[in-house]
């Protein structure tokens, strides 16, 4: 019904994706089995699963980091062969160079793409600025909190203006508030100047294991099997935009919708546990 | 509230004056220590013990005055010293240049570095030394197979850790750059090299004594000029108070140049948080 409206069809698709890596021990590991994913363009979707079940190695087939072992990744209606144009990716740990300033940190995407120096330090100055540092751009990571330093991270992604926004768990080391800050900030960001909050049109895949994380932020919330990971159900998140990440917690509409995608998730949280950490990873 | 600020002002200044005494105790207990080791040798020297073969502080400082004031039987001490000290420095420059290129190269390159180690493993395992023999009858008794001796001891020392640095980038570094737009040279001058430098770095200290071991034994095994020769001399005559002489001169080198390295590694390692300092070596 959607596709009508939107010309340029998905952003991103993940047709019967398979991957599998040798095991340190000879064996075969399989992360992600017979996925299939479709993510429309400027949608926000969330991705929960148990830990260790392969959310993060769907993110990097979409990438290009990883090529599929079976089946067809397309961004933009292309087929992935190398990383794509237009896509972001936020990793699990810092990915800040601790080498550089904060200002030269964030200027480091333009530089890698050409943009003169002069230029890309005035761009990385605006981001820096819009992602709540400004003043701190001479300051190595080493001299920043954990917060401050996703800061960095998300500005730097952010800088390059991506159309398909990939996020690994990005806000899983921080502290409970410094998380809802950045989730709000995060859904300001995405926002753009757009006052109902719908987005200035890039599509958000988030992989979280935290189900409300992924309830306060996103459009759909898709659920992943344990591992090997291919995608069990999808639900839509029926709260209206713009959120408020602390505020949005407590009402009656996210409990509800909450215990219904808890209930598919358990399961799958469930045979994880059972397995045993060993084999998670 | 000024009471407060006040008593912050003093237990600032009570801090420094702690930190000062403290420093104060160390330097002085370091001079009564040097003091008394060469009090002891002296008066043992004097007394009990042959000053011919374990010498004396004395004779060793006479030694140092008379070949700076009027030079040494191989002419004059500076240019004993500037002689060694150009084959240590070129060998040191060649050795790290070429060790830190390599080393990145093989680190960057599974395939290779699978086809090299086993390689690698044996020219390392050679007692490098003995090459000083061979160098003196490929290159002959002139600067350059002292040059050589320090250049095959730097290179294996540096090109160790540069190959171990380059290895050890962290993936989520070169991931992060390849997605932001990074081509592969970009990776490598962006990202590898950066992360390698403290492990260059860390590599350049002991480097720079190999440097000045490789060019002294260079000069053992046949030279007509340099410290090592004036050392050999030493032996040859007995002069115990030349060795010692000679050794303090190298020293004295070592500590110099040290110092200048410590310099630069605080320049390009201004990035670190100051306690990493010792633990991020390992």
């Amino acid at each position: 019904m959607r596709t009508q409206a939107e010309p340029d069809g998905p952003a991103i698709e993940l047709r019967d994706a398979t991957k599998r890596f040798r095991s340190s021990s000879g064996g075969v590991h399989t992360a992600v089995r017979n996925l299939d994913l479709t993510v429309r363009a400027g949608e926000f979707v969330a991705v929960v699963g148990p830990t260790g079940c392969g959310k993060s190695t769907t993110l990097s087939l979409v990438s290009g980091l990883e090529p599929p072992s079976v089946g067809e990744v397309l961004v933009h209606g292309r087929p992935v062969d190398g990383i794509p144009d237009g896509v972001g990716y936020m990793f699990q740990t810092d990915a800040v160079l601790p080498w550089r300033t904060v200002l030269d940190n964030v200027a480091t995407g333009p530089r890698y793409r050409g943009v003169g120096r002069q230029k890309a330090r005035e761009q990385a100055r605006d981001w820096v600025q819009r992602v709540g540092l400004g003043g701190f751009e001479s300051y190595y990571p080493h001299q920043l909190s954990g917060g401050m330093r996703k800061r960095v991270a998300l500005a730097q992604t952010l800088v390059n203006e991506p159309s398909i926004l990939l996020m690994d768990e990005p806000f899983s080391a921080l502290d409970v508030q410094t998380r809802g800050l950045m989730q709000d900030e995060l859904l300001r960001l995405w926002a753009g100047d757009d006052p109902l909050g719908r987005g200035g049109g890039a599509a958000v895949v988030f992989v979280t294991h935290d189900l409300e994380e992924a309830l306060v932020l996103g459009d759909r919330v898709v659920v992943m099997t344990a591992g090997p990971a291919t995608v069990k159900a999808s639900f839509d998140v029926p709260l209206k935009r713009p959120r408020d990440a602390e505020e949005i917690r407590l009402t009656p509409e996210f409990l509800e919708i909450y215990r219904e995608v808890w209930e598919s998730l358990r399961e799958e949280v469930q045979i994880t546990r059972e397995r045993g950490t060993g084999n998670a990873a | 509230m000024l009471l407060e600020l006040d008593d912050h002002a003093t237990a600032v200044a009570q801090a420094r004056a702690v930190g000062r005494r403290r420093s104060l105790t160390v330097n002085a207990v370091r001079i009564l220590l040097v003091v008394a080791v060469l009090g002891t040798w002296e008066l043992a020297a004097t007394y009990w013990i042959d000053p011919f073969y374990y010498s004396k502080p004395s004779a060793i400082w006479n030694r140092l005055v008379d070949w700076f004031t009027s030079g040494t039987s191989q002419g004059s001490i500076w240019t004993q010293i500037a002689y060694t000290l150009e084959e240590a420095l070129i060998g040191f420059a060649l050795g790290s240049v070429g060790g830190v290129i390599l080393g990145i190269i093989l680190g960057r390159s599974r395939f290779l570095s699978d086809v090299c180690a086993p390689f690698i493993k044996a020219a390392n395992a050679i007692p490098r030394i003995i090459l000083a023999s061979l160098f003196v009858i490929w290159f002959g008794l002139g600067m350059s197979s002292k040059v050589a001796t320090a250049f095959i001891l730097v290179f294996f020392a540096v090109f160790f850790n540069a190959f171990q640095g380059a290895r050890e980038v962290d993936r989520n570094l070169v991931n992060n750059a390849r997605i932001l737009g990074a081509s592969r040279r970009a990776v490598l001058r962006t990202i590898v090299v950066p992360s390698a430098t403290s492990w260059i770095l860390a590599s350049l200290h002991s480097a720079f004594g190999f440097a000045i071991i490789g060019a002294i034994v260079g000069e053992y095994s046949g030279a007509d000029k340099g410290l090592g020769l004036l050392i050999n001399h030493a032996q040859g005559t007995f002069d115990s108070a030349g060795i010692y002489a000679g050794m303090i001169i190298i020293t004295v080198i070592a500590l110099l140049a040290e110092w200048l390295l410590t310099l630069l590694e605080r320049r390009l390692l201004r990035w670190r948080p100051p306690a990493a300092g010792s633990d991020a070596q390992i």
